[in-house]
């Protein structure tokens, strides 16, 4: 008589995110074991502490911690986990230092598919490839369905300051161009058009990517660059206040020169916004001495993520924190911060 | 971006601009009434390419801005109970009622939800048949037709738990309310395209027979501004006053029928309060008692008489009203950047964006 010895039970019974996966005990394991093990790999998190110990090197570290809770979860062009993984990096690079390791801390809504996590879970390890960091320590928590929507991601980042990098947003000085390395607008407005009320379709794709090749390629070329922002929520607009006020510095942008794809601005036409203030999440906005500012943009197009890279104005006054705009028609207006969050305007 | 790019183009503003400064010999005093007019005539700063002897006034086109607080308060306090799902387009949640906003309600645990389009609220009526689903309507005859298209696709769905709350305005009665201020000081006026493309021209050419005064149906982009201002200064100049219409290519002579017999059939014409300007006899349009079950002030019992609507309380020192008016400019509120931002709005129309304080807070 045959007979055999596997369990008539798989051991997983369940294809959903359960409240047990948060209790640190067997099903936490079996999350960690089958799902973030296999794709984060690397024997800094395999150490089985509380924590991770890890080398440093001489010099100066760099720290950066950011949440997401993108809606939706999956976008053209990402998902929260390259959001989450990006996003960080690109924090630490804007810092002008080199990113080296992330922490990753999920909290998940009970019900979430098994199958989505694992699908996050290895974009991030994607993202971190691509980005050159290692993700070496991670928490989960489960919260019931309710509670928070599907899974908000925390990761924190150590990334190292090579010698003689000094960026500062209150470096930007009179006489700096202002470089955007690509397309304004696009995450924002894919965000918009993949929720589902707004009933419109759009082709772009999320702008989400790691920079920071792109940016320790610029460092290394050019070392006077005075400032490193990358333009996210609150977009290009709210960015360049907080450096004018950083800086006490007058900006002034060129409508004519500003890289809005059109179906941003169509977008944004329909909805009553305005691309200044829709957030990106693979755009770097560089300030450094105008004369080097050619030599920086041919730098930044050799890259995929700046082949669009533009001067987009200068600082011209100190004693003053503003930004303005020349419009196409040469008259100047203000562009603020934003009130709030951007609301649409009604007809 | 094809039908937006031309009117927007260098060349043509320009042309347009000289082609006004050699057409103003006299001093005029020109009125665009709509707030997405004023929007861009601050966006664009238009009005540092007309010559010193034309003046723009800002009329009190924004819905948003003129809907009083009375109906605010009655919205916050629809919202508040536990089995409604209270919905709106986004920039009406900043504008404050008497003691609180929308958004200030919202963070306090009220479920409400910002919109893009009416329609939605009717989906999530169907969604959620246990809760009322309230859609705050607030326009004037440019969106007045989407309100009740909404309303008439819930009525086929058989929909008992979708309703209405109406704050919707007419134009015509403003222009004559503001051609019978003493001291008016408005030679023309710009009509709001997007309204005519509705209600057709026919009220606006009475007004100029009987008022003597020239108005011009004029687009949203740069170039349909100036060009509507062009023809303005051209009828003032040799004296004529008459209905000319600038955005032929939206607006028909009868504007669109569907939309006005869809008006005709759901809504009566009632006295309004405007914030910041006072009540308004026959200024605006309330649902037809038939529709009662679809009106959240019926619904809710806001108003015992609907006639005689609301009595605003003084809001306060904000000059607003004199603003929409037109006896005032934005740089004579002593509260404007000041105590009164988009961050902590004092008056209505420094809440959204087409709001005439609010857009030349933006685009100072």
């Amino acid at each position: 008589m045959d007979f055999s010895a596997n369990c008539p039970l798989p051991f997983s019974a369940s294809d959903r995110v359960l409240l047990g996966h948060g209790s640190g005990g067997r099903l936490s394991h079996q999350l960690i074991s089958e799902i973030f093990y296999p794709a984060f790999a690397n024997p800094l998190l395999e150490q089985d502490h509380d924590g991770c110990v890890f080398p440093v090197e001489k010099g100066r570290l760099a720290c950066s911690t950011d949440s997401f809770v993108v809606n939706p979860v999956f976008f053209p062009g990402g998902n929260i986990g390259d959001l989450a993984v990006n996003g960080t990096v690109n924090d630490l690079a804007c810092c002008g230092a080199l990113p080296k390791y992330l922490t990753a801390g999920f909290i998940l809504e009970e019900g979430l598919p098994l199958a989505d996590l694992q699908k996050i879970t290895l974009s991030m390890q994607e993202a971190a490839l691509k980005a050159g960091v290692s993700i070496i320590a991670g928490d989960t928590k489960v919260v019931e369905r309710g509670q928070c929507d599907r899974i908000f991601i925390n990761t924190s980042g150590i990334g190292f300051v090579p010698d003689g990098v000094e960026i500062a947003p209150a470096k930007a000085a009179p006489g700096d161009a202002v470089i955007c390395s690509g397309q304004i607008g696009t995450h924002g407005i894919t965000i918009l058009s993949a929720r589902e009320s707004l009933g419109f379709e759009t082709a772009l794709k999320s702008d989400t990517a790691p920079l920071n090749h792109l940016i320790s390629r610029l460092l290394a070329e050019i070392p006077d660059i005075h400032v490193l922002r990358d333009p996210t929520r609150g977009g290009v607009a709210t960015t360049l206040n907080e450096i004018a006020r950083s800086a006490n510095v007058g900006i002034t942008l060129d409508e004519a020169l500003l890289p809005i794809p059109e179906a941003v601005k169509a977008a944004s036409e329909i909805l009553g916004l305005e691309p200044l203030y829709i957030a990106n999440e693979g755009l770097v906005l560089v300030i450094l001495p105008e004369n080097k500012a050619v030599k920086a943009v041919e730098i930044m197009r050799r890259f995929d993520e700046g082949r669009d890279a533009a001067v987009i104005g200068r600082i011209d006054s100190a004693g003053k924190a503003q930004v303005r705009l020349k419009t196409i028609y040469g008259g100047h207006r203000i562009i603020s911060m934003l009130a709030g969050a951007q609301l649409p305007r009604i007809c | 971006m094809q039908y937006i790019d031309e009117y927007r183009d260098s060349g043509r503003i320009k042309a347009l601009a000289e082609a006004i400064e050699r057409e103003a010999l006299h001093p005029w005093q020109i009125m665009e009434i709509c707030g997405g007019q004023t929007h861009t005539i601050a966006k664009y700063r238009l009005e540092e390419m007309l010559p010193p002897s034309v003046r723009l006034l800002h009329g009190p086109g924004c819905p948003v801005c003129v809907t009083p607080s009375s109906i605010i308060d009655f919205a916050l306090e629809i919202a508040r109970q536990s089995n409604v799902i209270f919905t709106s387009f986004g920039d009406m949640l900043r504008v404050p009622g008497s003691k609180a906003d929308l958004l200030q309600t919202k963070a306090r645990g009220a479920d409400i939800r910002i919109l893009y389009s009416p329609l939605d609220a009717v989906n999530l009526a169907a969604g959620n048949p246990d809760r009322e689903v309230v859609f705050f309507a607030v326009g004037f005859e440019t969106t007045a037709p989407v309100h009740l298209t909404a309303l008439k696709e819930a009525e086929r769905r058989g929909l008992k738990n979708f309703s209405l709350l109406c704050s919707l305005f007419a134009v015509p009665p403003a222009i004559e309310m503001l051609m019978n201020q003493e001291d008016n000081a408005i030679d023309g006026f710009l009509a709001a395209g997007h309204v005519c493309a509705v209600t057709g021209n026919s009220d606006y050419r009475v007004l100029t027979k009987k008022y003597h005064c020239p108005i011009v149906v004029t687009g949203f982009e740069p170039a349909d501004l100036l060009y509507g201002i062009y023809l303005c200064i051209k009828q003032l100049e040799s004296g004529r006053s008459e209905l000319e219409n600038a955005y032929k290519r939206a607006v028909p002579e009868n504007g669109n029928p569907a939309a006005r017999r869809l008006m005709d059939e759901c809504l009566e014409a009632a006295g309004r309060e405007w914030r910041g300007i006072g009540a308004i006899p026959e200024s605006g349009f309330i649902l037809r008692k038939k529709y009662a079950g679809f009106d959240a002030s019926e619904k809710f019992g806001f108003l015992k008489n609907k006639k005689n609507l609301i009595i605003e309380n003084a809001d306060n020192q904000c000059i607003a009203g004199k603003i929409m008016k037109g006896a005032a400019a934005v740089s004579d509120c002593p509260f404007f950047g000041g105590l009164c931002s988009p961050e902590h709005p004092v008056g209505a129309p420094m809440v959204s964006d087409e709001g005439v304080c609010a857009a030349f807070f933006k685009y100072r």
